[in-house]
């Protein structure tokens, strides 16, 4: 992304908006700025922020005046007032930055749409997660926080040793150079992206040995994570096998997607469907 | 995705906090899609939902990219529902949004006599999917816990902001504005209906729930939560 300096009016409401707290008021250009290392492309600015077409040097001048009188120019908190984003051309690594962190547009980088799967979302239909099976997503960077690459590598170099399977058509997995070693590409370490989740599944018996493994690299990298752990419920709908570990562990269980089973497949197997999917 | 998921607050903080989205699986029943995901929002519209949204194109309230100079004065706050039925043009994933239980408990109990054959999610509280299960007589199939936030949470910012700033988990709403709002709020220099239509118009997908926030607003201004 790209402030159009002959544009950009410095009236600072697109400070607010970044996610990363990319953007800044240049004291000396007296411009919007953005610190491009921070920045992930995620285009909240952009798509977020509604766009007017005032005459910049208009708005300066009325600024101008404003300030001299010591009186408050307050336009409308979400509003660019002279349009001065731009999308930038972005070549690769950097593209993978958008990828994860735009979510209105597909994976590009990966062939894969959105942050992650499907998940538990489609259980019902795709038998993903099955009885005596744990899903986990590991979300690493939100909220607000972000993460590089090479934070996520820490954690799948130890999922990997500790012998768990990465979900195949997850965008982080279609990273890795290395699937049974969880090393990802070299050139994309260093990007940062708003968030990014590595998918992960394995036998119910070893979700307290999985979650102490988080724990434990959690401890040793730059950012947050949210971490996500699903399983099917019994014949009567009840979930009473993985909650007792989870609580057992000391969590305090608040929220959860309940997927509520009323999906069916009506394609044949090997239809490939001409459009992309995108997920919530 | 994990979207609705992890949302800031506790069970509590979620009575009045209900997603029930629908979401086509690729090459599994995606092909018809579109129109089952339209009627899936006109139902739910019945039902008086706070928000829809579409994973695609967002939610009922959207930024412009050509904004009237007059909007500063006379601006649509309204949430345009029929623009997001309309607008689902892609098999995507689909979200009302409900403030009480009531409406989530008739609407999930009327998808399920609808049979959709898509996958419908509830998201809420562990409790409150349940209720809502309960009440359309439906076996829950598949549930997911969120365990909250951890590592480096020092980068976190307070309860309010968080629990506004989460509930566009694509994080498109940014902690600053989320802390700018009520900042705002608490000055008398915006209310909290209009508060709420800067943030909502942030959430790329449409599950924001504009009534939480106007709660959490309301509580931030004079310090209750």
């Amino acid at each position: 992304m790209k402030i159009n300096p002959d544009k950009c009016v410095a009236c600072g409401n697109c400070t607010y908006v970044c996610p990363m707290g990319a953007i800044y008021i240049d004291p000396v250009r007296k411009r919007a700025a953005i610190n491009s290392d921070e920045c992930v492309e995620c285009y909240a600015c952009y798509n977020g922020l509604s766009q007017e077409h005032l005459n910049p040097i208009m708005v300066r001048t009325m600024r101008r005046i404003f300030s001299a009188l010591r009186l408050r120019f307050e336009p409308e908190p979400d509003v660019c007032p002279t349009a001065a984003f731009e999308p930038d051309e972005i070549a690769w690594p950097r593209l993978v930055r958008r990828a994860f962190s735009d979510p209105s547009v597909p994976h590009e980088s990966t062939g894969v749409a959105g942050r992650g799967t499907e998940e538990v979302k489609t259980n019902d239909v795709t038998g993903r997660v099955k009885m005596g099976e744990v899903g986990f997503t590991i979300e690493f960077g939100r909220p607000g926080v972000g993460v590089r690459f090479r934070d996520i590598q820490q954690m799948c170099w130890a999922l990997a040793k500790a012998n768990v399977s990465f979900e195949k058509k997850n965008p982080v997995t279609s990273l890795m150079t290395d699937v049974s070693t969880g090393t990802l590409r070299e050139d994309i370490l260093n990007e940062k992206v708003l968030s990014a989740i590595v998918e992960i599944k394995v036998p119910i018996e070893r979700t307290e040995e999985v979650i102490r493994l988080v724990w434990e690299i959690e401890k040793q990298i730059d950012t947050v994570i949210a971490l996500g752990v699903a399983t099917r419920c019994d014949d009567q709908g009840e979930e009473t096998v993985l909650a007792p570990i989870l609580e057992r562990l000391g969590y305090d269980l608040q929220r959860a997607k309940t997927n509520i089973g009323l999906g069916r497949i009506n394609q044949q197997p090997g239809k490939e469907s001409s459009q992309e999917a995108v997920g919530v | 995705m994990t979207n609705t998921l992890h949302r800031a607050g506790d069970s509590e903080s979620f009575r009045d906090d209900f997603i029930v989205f629908a979401i086509p699986s690729k090459n599994k029943n995606d092909t018809d899609a579109v129109p089952k995901l339209r009627r899936f929002l006109e139902i739910a519209l019945e039902y008086k939902p706070v928000n829809l949204g579409d994973a695609r194109h967002g939610g009922a309230l959207r930024s412009s990219k050509n904004l009237s100079p007059i909007s500063h004065w006379k601006r649509d706050m309204e949430p345009d529902f029929q623009a997001v039925i309309h607008g689902v043009t892609f098999p995507t994933t689909c979200a009302a949004v409900f403030d009480n239980l009531e409406a989530a408990e008739q609407f999930v109990k009327r998808i399920k006599e609808e049979d959709l054959g898509m996958s419908v999610n509830v998201s809420t509280s562990i409790e409150g999917a349940k209720r809502c299960c309960e009440f359309a007589c439906i076996e829950r199939h598949s549930v997911g816990y969120s365990l909250g936030f951890e590592g480096k949470t020092e980068e976190m910012p307070g309860s309010q902001v968080a629990m506004l700033s989460t509930m566009c988990g694509h994080g498109m709403i940014s902690h600053s504005l989320a802390k700018k709002m009520i900042d705002f709020v608490k000055e008398n220099r915006r209310t909290p209906e209009q508060a709420v239509t800067y943030l909502s118009r942030f959430c790329s997908c449409g599950i924001f729930n504009p009534s939480r926030a106007k709660r959490i607003l309301e509580d931030a201004r004079s310090n209750t939560k």
